[in-house]
């Protein structure tokens, strides 16, 4: 239905909506970007006082629509509808003014500012005189914290925030807009459980208010505690919606890839061999200490614990990106000192490390150079010459063995899937030969295919006699995977179990001490 | 580890083949090139009934005049590539040029500068002493860089303002002339031209095809992700700014003996003539990209444009003005083409 700009704005005055059910919809969006049909004949319809969940593989299209819908992108075709009337969304400003706020996933924070001038920004409240009125600022910031139950100084600068105390100041941000639709991206993928938790109160409590929440998610057991409605997308085309109590998760994976993943985490008992890597009383001071722990070849060793817990500390320590205070490394036996990334590699160690986007991809160089960068230590070059055929013959097996999807080895890493992303970063260490793999999140932020294919190879690894070191926040993923599990609370060591007695509840209970 | 066992899964490898390399980027600034150059020939028989291009005499000084910004402009690629930036070589290029003329000044000139009493020295000792100068000079950039972690910015303009302090310190302000034969030959003719082709040949070899060359662009592209990688940052980024000192000093060797004598204030502004250069050969100031063929073709495109306004007789007042136009704009033109990729994304 198209108003007149005139009736449009009675509509909007009078508060009568004609048609009350959705409170917004999309039909027919269409979006194209040089190269790629991201969105094609698209639908979404959102009720009020209802969490609506976004399923869909990486690439999927759950991301531009919602950027769509938060006036970022611009739709080719199709049509917006806030409470029955159209809308047309020019930019993100449009979209708040038309009540839509959106929390982003990566965190768009001012790290020099504080707390409440970040939330308030383009809408300080004023003195008397024009001025920024700070008193005033900090104590409505400190008002809406109370409200949502957030214990946070709204006078702190971000930078000394926590990861997970930002996302919180992210979640306050777009709340306090008051707006009908709040749409969240990934918004638990940086913050604990306890936090976690407390969102979801939220959630409801916002809920109840009568806001239509969009929740775009990778964690299957979010989308059944949190979620009533779930839409399904897969390649950039919309799959279906169902109410969340009617299906189960089978159901749901079953939507997103188009075919049956029969077993999510492929492990396999193999031969266990001789100790690889000793670790003794391992320290980075202020950070974590007397760190000990053998790894095995052909083992799994899950590290788990909450973030803040120092677990992927000593995973950057072992790899001499920080080097160690005190305590010994000990490799088949023999005492090895690695104070640089090099020395590690020199030794057969690998590390994924748990951040793509800053401490793994070279964005802007090719596939190809992002996979040889770590092996033109020791491997493929002559007299500083590199050997280009080598390393394109080694690179091109890889990329076949990994099935990572590329037009080709030229093609820029910053134009594929983070799926795809991460098998290139995979590449790039299992071309350096590795005996010992630490792996920090290895599948965070990629969808269920990517998951199990990385899972697959894992085990692969760990049969061909590689010590595994993996580090995840997904409990089902640690538990799934590993032999051993060691786990980790403030700095230290809290506990081992063994793959038998491990579960969830005696997990944290050992990560929550 | 056995790769051999993922052969399985590799049945339905989706990368065909290594693939092709897409057009080289350099392609389009070329055709700009062209595009200057005929848009002058055409003025020139419009305006004033003389050709441009016609004229031998024009195009050598023409590629004499940029053949130093050029040299320059290879070490600063390689700068901007690691996303840093130097300032520095102007200066430099003043400093070099006074050290290495006090060297080769002979023996029949009786009031000599700042050694009076030297003997005749072979030609190979100035050049040896201006390149080993411009070399330390980028030693010190690269160390305060890498070991202090000031940014670049500063730490080069640190050097810009000492190094022509020591330039105008060195001789309280006097010309040094009378430089030998020996010296001389090396600015003579289209000698500074043929260095500037084979510094450019060995750069791009270098950048393309060795492991400093990928560590250079690795370290640009993302600096932490390429430290994980087992890259030694600090001693690779002090390599890189000791080559951008190195070839400053072998431009200051130039300049003094193609002039045939050194003055304090020679190579003033070529540190920004010479990133423009690199900007406009497609030289990301964000880092990361860059490649040699795009700087030399940058550093031609300064030249046409600054030997056309001279043959247009455009004043020279207007000819800076247009040169900081000409800055700003390659600039712009970077950014717009960072955006484009962006949004691809």
């Amino acid at each position: 239905m198209v108003l007149s700009p005139s009736t449009m704005a009675a509509v909007r005055k009078s508060g009568a909506i004609p048609n009350a059910e959705f409170l917004l919809t999309a039909e027919g969006i269409r979006k194209e970007f040089p190269g790629v049909l991201a969105l094609d004949d698209v639908q979404f319809h959102l009720k009020r006082g209802t969490v609506h969940a976004l399923m869909g593989e990486n690439g999927a299209g759950k991301s531009t629509l919602m950027k769509i819908l938060a006036g970022i992108y611009h739709p080719d075709q199709g049509e917006i509808r806030m409470k029955g009337v159209d809308i047309r969304l020019e930019s993100p400003l449009d979209a708040l003014e038309n009540g839509i706020a959106m929390i982003h996933q990566e965190l768009n924070l001012m790290p020099f500012m504080t707390v409440a001038e970040n939330i308030w920004i383009r809408r300080e409240p004023k003195s008397r005189y024009g001025l920024v009125d700070h008193a005033e600022m900090n104590r409505k910031t400190a008002e809406l914290f109370e409200r949502l139950n957030i214990p946070i100084d709204p006078r702190a600068e971000v930078r000394d925030l926590s990861v997970a105390n930002r996302q919180m100041v992210e979640i306050a941000k777009a709340i306090s807009y008051e707006s009908d639709v709040l749409i969240m991206d990934e918004p638990t993928s940086a913050i604990t459980e306890r936090e976690v938790e407390h969102l979801f109160h939220i959630i409801r409590d916002l809920k109840a208010q009568g806001l239509g929440i969009v929740y775009i998610t990778h964690k299957m057991s979010e989308l059944f505690e949190v979620a009533d409605e779930v839409s399904v997308f897969r390649d950039g085309r919309y799959v279906g919606t169902h109410a969340s109590s009617e299906v189960t998760r089978d159901d749901i994976i079953r939507m997103m890839v188009g075919r049956e993943i029969t077993q999510m985490f492929p492990k396999e008992e193999v031969p266990i061999g001789d100790v690889v890597l000793s670790v003794r009383n391992l320290t980075l001071d202020g950070v974590f200490r007397d760190v000990s722990f053998d790894v095995r070849a052909g083992e799994i060793l899950g590290v788990a614990g909450l973030v803040g817990s120092g677990r992927s500390n000593v995973a950057e320590t072992l790899f001499g990106v920080t080097p160690a205070s005190s305590g010994s490394i000990a490799i088949d036996g023999k005492q090895v000192k690695i104070d640089r990334p090099v020395e590690a590699i020199r030794h057969h160690m690998a590390f994924l490390t748990e951040d793509r986007r800053d401490t793994g991809c070279l964005l802007i160089l090719d596939v190809m150079d992002n996979m040889q960068v770590a092996s033109l230590h020791d491997q493929f070059v002559r007299g500083g010459f590199v050997d280009e055929k080598a390393v394109a013959r080694v690179c091109r097996d890889m990329a076949g063995k990994l099935r990572i999807k590329t037009p080709n080895l030229y093609e820029r890493v910053e134009n594929l899937s983070g799926g795809n992303q991460q098998k290139v970063l995979i590449g790039r260490w299992l071309l350096t030969n590795p005996r010992i793999l630490i792996l920090d999140e290895p599948t965070r932020g990629i969808d269920v295919g990517a998951k199990a294919e990385i899972h697959r190879l894992v085990t692969d690894l760990a049969r061909t006699g590689v010590a595994v070191i993996m580090i995840s926040s997904e409990l089902p993923e640690v538990l799934g995977m590993s032999d051993r599990i060691m786990v980790m609370h403030e700095g230290r060591v809290t506990g081992f179990l063994d793959r038998a007695e491990a579960d969830q509840v005696s997990v944290m209970d050992l990560a929550a001490r | 580890m056995n790769t051999d066992m993922l052969d399985k899964q590799a049945v339905t490898a989706p990368v065909a083949g290594i693939g092709k390399r897409r057009l080289p980027p350099e392609l389009s600034i070329f055709i700009v090139l062209i595009g200057i150059a005929l848009l002058f020939e055409l003025v020139g028989w419009l305006a004033i009934g003389q050709s441009f291009l016609l004229n031998t005499a024009r195009l050598k000084i023409m590629i004499l005049q940029v053949s130093v910004i050029g040299i320059i402009s290879v070490g600063v690629t390689q700068v901007i590539i690691t996303s840093g930036i130097d300032l520095s070589s102007g200066s430099l290029v003043g400093m070099t040029a006074m050290l290495a003329a006090s060297l080769a000044q002979t023996s029949q000139f009786v009031d000599r500068a700042v050694y009076p009493s030297l003997v005749d020295l072979p030609f190979v000792v100035p050049v040896v002493v201006g390149l080993a100068a411009g070399l330390l000079a980028g030693v010190v950039n690269g160390t305060l860089i890498a070991k202090t972690g000031i940014p670049p910015f500063i730490a080069t303009l640190g050097m810009f303002v000492s190094a022509r302090g020591i330039a105008k310190w060195y001789t309280k302000g006097q010309p040094v002339s009378f430089l030998s034969d020996g010296f001389t030959f090396f600015g003579s003719g289209l000698v500074p031209v043929v260095i500037f082709l084979v510094v450019a040949v060995i750069f791009h070899i270098l950048l393309r095809y060795t492991r400093y060359g990928k560590f250079t662009y690795a370290i640009g592209s993302n600096m932490q992700a390429a430290r994980v990688s087992g890259i030694n940052i600090q001693a690779h980024l002090i390599k890189v700014y000791a080559v951008a000192g190195l070839l400053a000093g072998l431009a200051g060797v130039l300049t003094a003996a193609r002039a045939q004598t050194a003055q304090a204030g020679m190579g003033v502004g070529y540190e920004f003539d010479a990133i423009t250069a690199a900007v406009i050969g497609g030289t990301s100031l964000a880092g990361g990209v860059g490649r040699i063929t795009g700087t030399v073709i940058g550093t031609l495109i300064l030249g046409v444009m600054l030997s056309g306004f001279t043959f247009l007789r455009i004043d020279a007042y207007y000819q800076e003005i247009i040169k900081g136009v000409i800055i700003v704009g390659a600039v712009i033109t970077d950014v717009y083409r960072q955006n484009k990729k962006k949004k691809k994304v």
